[in-house]
């Protein structure tokens, strides 16, 4: 069927609504239906980790669940970890710091599994990173800086 | 729900199998029905001398339960080879199962196990691990029929497992993987269990191989030897990712290590 359903949600901290079809991808919704466009779609099998957003609390594979799904749920995106003001959030400027980025394609989907690391994880090991960020794939920085800064901001949580 | 439909239609749990396979147009459920919010299938409970898995028990609640590292540790470690956190975020272990990929990990840990799989829908019934894995991506779950439960019976006194496999990055579905659990006491093995994964149509027990192991000394002779047997007993398929000749290198080199494993002292053991 591919009737619109409307899908409400909390996005970043604010209630949304958006119309969508069943079958319609949370990757898809958040990009083309918020126009969030942070969260990146890379591979489409849940693999290289670009699309990761957090949701409900926990980090999915937004190219691997229904926009549906997400009905009166809570999600958080990248564009999320930006302070009120507009400011970068201190791991996001650890990030910058450490030259933890280039292109930036893999950079919102590390984030939020960064992220979620941190908070599961505050006196993570450089090795519990290593294994954290495993399942996000980068093809610029050898993911050397993106552990430096993971770890200094787990040292330096103010920035 | 499904039982109205033409037969394509599919269950959605943590969709981390399911929906790749759509993504490729590989697979074209005419509907998916969604069971996330049926939160009774969401549990991991102890019965006795049986742990309980419902069918939304999800892989990190799973690996992370005291009650499953203490009472069936070979589970939880076999998890450090199943894909990545934020996939297991959402995956399931009944899902897993269903889904049924040759490679996948769990199936020949649950099979070393000896589960039971606890089917719901038009013909209710429990199915021995032995007779769930049929083929590639086939399980003795039928149309209109849903897995409610996994269970799986606690490690007894004596008995130690240990999961281990070859793959092209570490979270990737198996070239090889060997799961072994069995009991030993004094020393000796007995009712071995040895299942493997990636090798073949589906997940299996390498039969042969546990019952030469029976009444044998746990040492590194029986290790390699055993290893040989079971190398020389299977019939490994060949693919993109490894010829059938390294497939059968590998059964040897990760038998003869996930026996090894078992035998010493730092095998996960349940005293």
């Amino acid at each position: 069927m591919s009737e619109k359903l409307l899908v409400s949600l909390e996005v970043n901290g604010e209630v949304v609504e958006h119309e969508t079809e069943p079958r319609t991808l949370l990757s898809t919704f958040i990009r083309d239906g918020l126009g969030l466009t942070g969260t990146h779609v890379g591979c489409e099998h849940g693999i290289c980790g670009a699309c990761t957003v957090v949701l409900n609390g926990v980090t999915v594979r937004s190219c691997l669940t229904f926009a549906v799904q997400a009905n009166g749920g809570k999600l958080k995106t990248v564009e999320g970890l930006l302070r009120r003001d507009g400011s970068l959030h201190p791991l996001q400027k650890k990030f910058a710091e450490h030259h933890a980025l280039q292109c930036g394609f893999c950079t919102p989907g590390m984030l939020m599994t960064c992220e979620e690391i941190c908070r599961n994880k505050p006196a993570a090991t450089r090795e519990e990173i290593r294994e954290g960020i495993s399942g996000n794939l980068c093809r610029c920085t050898g993911y050397q800086t993106i552990v430096n800064a993971v770890a200094d901001y787990l040292e330096n949580p103010h920035g | 729900m499904m039982a109205s439909d033409d037969g394509s239609a599919k269950v959605l749990a943590g969709g981390q199998s399911l929906v790749p396979m759509m993504n490729f147009r590989m697979a074209s459920p005419s509907r998916l029905v969604d069971i996330n919010a049926i939160t009774e299938l969401d549990y991991i409970k102890a019965d006795g001398n049986a742990i309980r898995i419902g069918a939304l028990a999800r892989h990190n609640q799973i690996l992370g339960s005291d009650l499953v590292r203490e009472r069936c540790g070979v589970l939880a470690q076999a998890y450090g080879h199943v894909a990545h956190h934020t996939v297991r975020n959402r995956g399931t272990l009944a899902g897993n199962s269903c889904h049924a990929d040759p490679a996948s990990e769990m199936p020949a840990v649950l099979l070393t196990l000896d589960a039971t799989f606890h089917i719901d829908g038009s013909n209710p019934r429990s199915v021995a691990a032995s007779d769930f894995f049929l083929g590639m991506y086939t399980t003795a779950v039928g149309g209109n029929e849903y897995l409610r439960e996994i269970e799986i019976p606690m490690l007894a006194a004596g008995r130690r497992g240990y999961f281990d496999e070859i793959s092209m990055r570490q979270g990737d579905f198996a070239i090889c993987g060997v799961a072994a659990v069995m009991t030993i006491r004094n020393g000796v093995c007995s009712n071995a269990r040895i299942a493997y994964c990636g090798i073949a149509e589906h997940q299996f027990r390498l039969t042969e191989a546990e019952q030469w192991l029976e009444g044998r000394a746990a040492n590194a002779a029986t290790a390699l030897a055993c290893a040989d047997l079971a190398a020389s007993s299977v019939q490994p398929g060949g693919d993109v990712k490894a010829s059938s000749e390294y497939r059968r290198h590998l059964v040897r080199v990760l038998t003869g290590r996930v026996l090894e494993t078992v035998f010493n002292e730092s095998g996960l053991e349940r005293t």
